[in-house]
């Protein structure tokens, strides 16, 4: 069964700027989900119409069968969002936000206060229960968004960047919350400018561009088709910088090289050459993230054939 | 969503408004209970001596159904207004716009919201009375109890109205500056509509907050001056179009969603 559903999607602003030109993608029941996009392209608008936050132009959006325009208080009820932006009343406390959005749901009260410990704890937020939300920190606040998010226990949780702002530490401890959400089987659709976590969590993948999806594939065979990478070589100082054969190269400086490797030619031939220079090498990273890269060529190659209409 | 998780949210919304005022009370319940001894040192004691007697009563008498519904008007209108602003403002409409509770739910919340805060002041406004009339008659319970809930009910509508359109703070604070102050001190809270000029009888007729002043009056000294089935008939006239209004504005989305 499709967690979500989404066909012939439009959207014209007041003004008549059209944010979304008749998408068309589907994310399976327990997936993964990255919703991946340059900013303006559509995602936000996106998330707002599945959340119904956004009334629709055209088209037509399911959420586990449950129709937008027919269905909307079943629809509303299998969807827990996390938004971009802090919406929660700063005054109230962790807990009173949590329990009342439970409320909003029709869970009763005594069973919300249970939820509210049981998330709140999950995401290191039960000792804050009794502050006020202005007093926490960013990071808390995009977890006490999550919890908020959770307490209705829907089967279907979008969180529209929710690692915005968030240090390296909390950002992977998040990483693992939301993947143990996705083994317990709660299908998660993600946006993110981090490309590295969308590649490192999710399975499958859309990319929007002005209001159209350009890419909807899996992830591995998204990254498959990725024909070339850039490795970055950190070499013990040499007094030589040699061109290596059949690979282009670029001295930077004297400790560090960048080579262009084919994906069928293989890093042995670089090591080989390297060596029989007499050059150690210390270290190698890649110079891009391998789904930046695609990304930044997808996004590129749409607008180059008029698909992106970007001008 | 069915009855009981309806009653859920209900309750869940009226709770969450209820918390808001009390806990911010400074600014909620002690001013109208500042000003209304003032209005009472003031009009009643002071100037009241000298005026004498109003429609066969005392002049503080008079005027003490009409300071308790001017503080009702006041903070039903205010409380919805400005919770629902707020809401709008940093956003937090969107927690229940995105959760399925239907529209007639928001409206009975911040309703029910506005209506306690009502009644607390009323309450308040009363108790201080008591310390400047000796013997406050309550002619007819049922229609004060009626009054107050309707009068209160429909300004929590018209808070809640003006919520939806207002786009800045001032937007919140105009309709009670020029509108709601204007309207009260001319709907007979401080004196006697048949001491007017007929022509301005006939204008103040026009005025609905004279009939909830009235209406009002009538429940607590058994007289008024507007027959008190017309009284509850305007009211619960204007109380169904508010909540038709509101009803619409928030089934499209209008000020909430894009």
């Amino acid at each position: 069964m499709n967690a979500l559903e989404i066909s012939g999607l439009e959207k014209v602003y007041k003004g008549g700027f059209k944010a979304l030109k008749g998408i068309d993608f589907s994310v399976k029941e327990g997936d993964f989900f990255a919703l991946l996009g340059p900013n303006g392209a559509g995602k936000s608008t996106t998330i707002g119409v599945i959340s119904s936050l956004v009334n629709k132009t055209a088209g037509s959006v399911k959420v586990f069968g449950y129709d937008l325009d027919t269905q909307l208080m079943e629809l509303k009820r299998q969807i827990g969002l996390v938004p971009q932006e802090f919406n929660f009343n700063q005054f109230e406390t962790v807990r009173q936000i949590v329990v009342n959005q439970a409320g909003y749901y029709g869970v009763p009260r005594e069973l919300a206060h249970q939820r509210a410990e049981k998330y709140l704890t999950q995401l290191g937020l039960w000792e804050k229960r009794d502050e006020p939300a202005r007093s926490l920190s960013g990071g808390m606040k995009r977890r006490l968004m999550i919890a908020r998010a959770l307490l209705h226990e829907p089967r279907l949780l979008i969180l529209d960047e929710p690692t915005a702002g968030v240090d390296i530490e909390l950002r992977r401890s998040m990483w693992d919350y939301l993947t143990r959400l996705n083994k317990e089987g709660i299908t998660i659709i993600l946006t993110t400018h981090y490309l590295e976590e969308a590649e490192m969590l999710c399975r499958n993948i859309g990319i929007i561009d002005a209001g159209q999806i350009i890419e909807n594939t899996s992830m591995k065979r998204l990254l498959a088709t990725l024909s070339q990478e850039t490795f970055i070589l950190d070499v013990e100082a040499s007094d030589k910088q040699p061109s290596l054969e059949g690979f282009a190269t670029r001295w930077t400086d004297e400790h560090t090289v960048e080579v262009d490797v084919d994906k069928n030619a293989g890093l042995n031939g670089v090591f080989e050459q390297l060596s029989a220079h007499g050059i150690k090498v210390l270290s190698m990273r890649n110079k891009a993230n391998r789904l930046e890269e695609l990304f930044v060529n997808l996004v590129e190659k749409g607008r180059q054939q008029g698909t992106g209409g970007a001008a | 969503m069915n009855q009981s998780t309806s009653l859920i949210a209900l309750k869940t919304i009226w709770i969450k408004e209820c918390t808001r005022f009390l806990r911010i009370w400074v600014q909620t319940l002690v001013p109208p209970a500042i000003t209304m001894t003032l209005y009472f040192v003031i009009f009643g004691s002071i100037v009241g001596e000298r005026i004498g007697q109003m429609s066969g009563v005392t002049y503080m008498e008079f005027i003490v159904p009409g300071l308790i519904m001017m503080s009702v008007i006041t903070n039903s209108y205010s409380n919805v207004a400005s919770s629902f602003f707020s809401a709008k403002f940093q956003r937090n409409i969107e927690e229940m716009l995105v959760s399925p509770v239907s529209t007639p739910v928001i409206i009975a919340g911040y309703i029910g919201g506005g209506m306690a805060r009502a009644m607390i002041v009323a309450v308040i406004v009363t108790a201080v009375s008591f310390f400047f009339v000796d013997n406050v008659h309550l002619e007819h319970p049922l229609y004060v109890v009626l009054t107050v809930i309707l009068t209160s009910t429909l300004f929590s509508l018209g808070g809640l109205a003006n919520a939806v359109f207002a786009k800045t703070f001032d937007d919140i604070s105009i309709v009670p500056t020029f509108v709601l102050t204007p309207l009260t001190y001319l709907g007979g809270v401080f004196y006697s509509v048949s001491l007017l000029p007929d022509f301005w009888q006939g204008v103040s007729m026009a005025n609905p907050i004279l009939y909830m002043v009235n209406g009002f009056r009538y429940g607590f000294l058994g007289q008024a001056d507007v027959p008190i089935g017309v009284a509850m008939a305007v009211l619960i006239g204007f109380n169904i179009a508010f909540f038709v209004l509101v009803y619409r504005l928030l089934s499209k989305g209008v000020g909430i969603r894009s």
